[in-house]
């Protein structure tokens, strides 16, 4: 049996769909659960993103459960950033006693970027040990080598980065997830289809689904100061220029098109296995870029 | 070594504020080297004090200064007995090592710290250390090609860069080494990338805060 709805789709070679939802800063859902509500029912699943740039807002379990609750099929992120391995492994028996399958896992970025700088960075795991630690609990033991009375099952994902500047190094970390139990792979953001093509030949040695991660981008101000400032995200010049030649106020409507480009040629071409869309805050426009790019579909039933 | 960075001047009068007479007790080890508690240090610090007291017309304050060999050993804290006895507090320039150890020998005395114990690093240049050693009691340089990740990596991690590394560089400072980036060419040119292949299990936090050796030392009598 399928351990959970993402995984029966990961099995089933249709082209996946997900995107993800930041929660908010502070108590009110509202905006998410409005965003919740209109991707459920386009999507294959939704990340709920985990501190994201290290910036402290509602929690992504929480999240997760809203999605659950909304009728959707959330993939909760977890960096090893904040909580150490009884943190991590506390939080995993509650999202799986909640109905949550899925689990991306990531170290999670700086504390530095974030807007808590002086906090203390635990990262008492990394990504791969993450990894293998759900596989251990799906044994029946935590990482203390006690038995569970209840062994949870998850889908797990990673992320990796193909478009690295300096490749070699990221593939051996790449492997080790693979090797660590990963199931699917949501890449950092792509602009570069030649990257992925490059990438994909080395990646299809491999039984994991690979998801191009599509970054929105509403101005090439945006593209440049991610390139600066937002950890493993490198547009390129000529995307940067695109940006750049939208008429005023039309930025966002240039990104858009961009990321249909991609969306459409990544699918086209059957580069990858689906695509990952990160519209970073602009949760709503993603329905108009899977319409767009003829993604647009109910994915349920 | 041991780094150290000297506090602010003010923040070392705060301290001193509420006592009268009180030591500058330099450190002749690892603060004379890092150049933030030596017999340099000392009198510099002393000279700044006592302008800043008679600018502000304080004459209630005064000073003693001294600089022990190494103020993290209790025996070479003894020649500083009938001094103690002249003042009302230490101000240690001493590392966090050596200010607890004045604090445990000199029970009825007051022991203020006047660096910041930063890390254990290496100069590259004059006066700019960089920190090498995070004492984690389990040494895996042998696995990373003399590079620590648990020191020069801001995550720390061992299985890897994360995706931050851009240019060779941290995600955390434009200005320092991705510690993987480091570690990948260094094993490449000793050809044993096959080391970060490997998987690393999470690491063990818990590390001895006691260590007993018995050295077998000869004092000239049995066999030999």
């Amino acid at each position: 049996m399928a351990k959970s709805l993402f995984e029966e789709k990961l099995n089933s070679g249709k082209f996946l769909v997900t995107t993800e939802i930041g929660p908010p800063k502070g108590a009110d859902t509202t905006e998410m659960v409005h965003h919740i509500e209109l991707l459920k029912d386009k999507v294959d699943a939704i990340n709920v993103t985990d501190h994201q740039s290290s910036m402290m807002r509602f929690p992504s379990l929480g999240g997760c459960l809203l999605v659950k609750e909304h009728g959707g099929e959330p993939i909760f992120q977890m960096t090893t950033r904040d909580r150490n391995r009884l943190a991590l492994q506390a939080d995993l028996l509650l999202a799986y006693s909640r109905g949550i399958g899925n689990v991306l896992c990531l170290t999670g970025d700086s504390i530095d970027v974030g807007d808590h700088k002086e906090a203390k960075p635990v990262f008492d795991l990394d990504s791969v040990q993450l990894l293998r630690m759900i596989r251990i609990m799906e044994s029946g033991k935590d990482l203390g080598g006690n038995d569970l009375n209840h062994a949870p099952e998850f889908c797990t994902g990673a992320s990796v980065h193909p478009a690295a500047d300096f490749i070699e190094p990221q593939l051996i970390k790449f492997d080790k997830k693979v090797e660590a139990g990963a199931q699917f792979f949501q890449t950092q953001g792509i602009y570069d289809l030649d990257c992925l093509r490059k990438f994909m030949q080395y990646s299809r040695q491999f039984n994991v689904k690979i998801l191009a991660g599509i970054i929105v981008l509403a101005s090439a101000r945006m593209a440049q100061y991610m390139n600066d400032n937002v950890p493993g995200v490198i547009v390129p010049q000529a995307v940067i220029d695109e940006l750049a030649s939208a008429e005023k106020g039309k930025g966002l409507q240039k990104g858009i098109e961009i990321a249909v480009r991609l969306v459409k040629t990544i699918r086209e071409l059957n580069l990858c296995h689906g695509v990952h869309i990160m519209a970073v805050g602009r949760e709503g426009i993603v329905p108009d870029i899977l319409e767009a790019a003829g993604l647009g579909a109910s994915v349920h039933g | 070594m041991i780094v150290a960075e000297q506090k602010p001047l003010e923040e070392i009068g705060r301290l001193i504020a509420p006592y009268e007479k009180v030591l500058i007790l330099g450190c002749g080890t690892c603060m004379t080297v890092c150049g933030a508690g030596g017999e340099r240090e000392v009198s510099l610090l002393h000279s700044a004090l006592r302008v800043a007291y008679s600018r502000s017309g304080d004459e209630a304050h005064s000073f003693l200064e001294y600089t022990v060999k190494r103020q993290c050993d209790f025996e070479f804290l003894d020649v500083l007995v009938d001094k103690v006895k002249e003042v009302d507090a230490v101000l240690s320039l001493g590392c966090g090592v050596g200010v607890q150890v004045l604090a445990e020998r000199f029970l009825d005395m007051p022991v203020l710290p006047g660096v910041n114990t930063s890390f254990m690093g290496a100069s590259k240049e004059w006066g700019v250390w960089d920190e090498r050693c995070a004492a984690c009691g389990d040494c895996r340089l042998a696995e990373t090609a003399g590079i620590c990740p648990i020191t020069r990596c801001a995550k720390g991690i061992l299985n890897g860069p994360c995706a931050g590394s851009k240019n060779g560089k941290c995600e955390v400072n434009k200005d320092t080494d991705c510690a993987w980036v480091l570690i990948y060419k260094r094993l490449e040119r000793l050809g044993q990338l096959d080391k970060m292949r490997r998987y690393y299990p999470p690491r063990n936090f818990r590390r001895p805060r006691r260590i007993v050796s018995k050295a077998d030392i000869n004092l000239g009598g049995g066999d030999g």
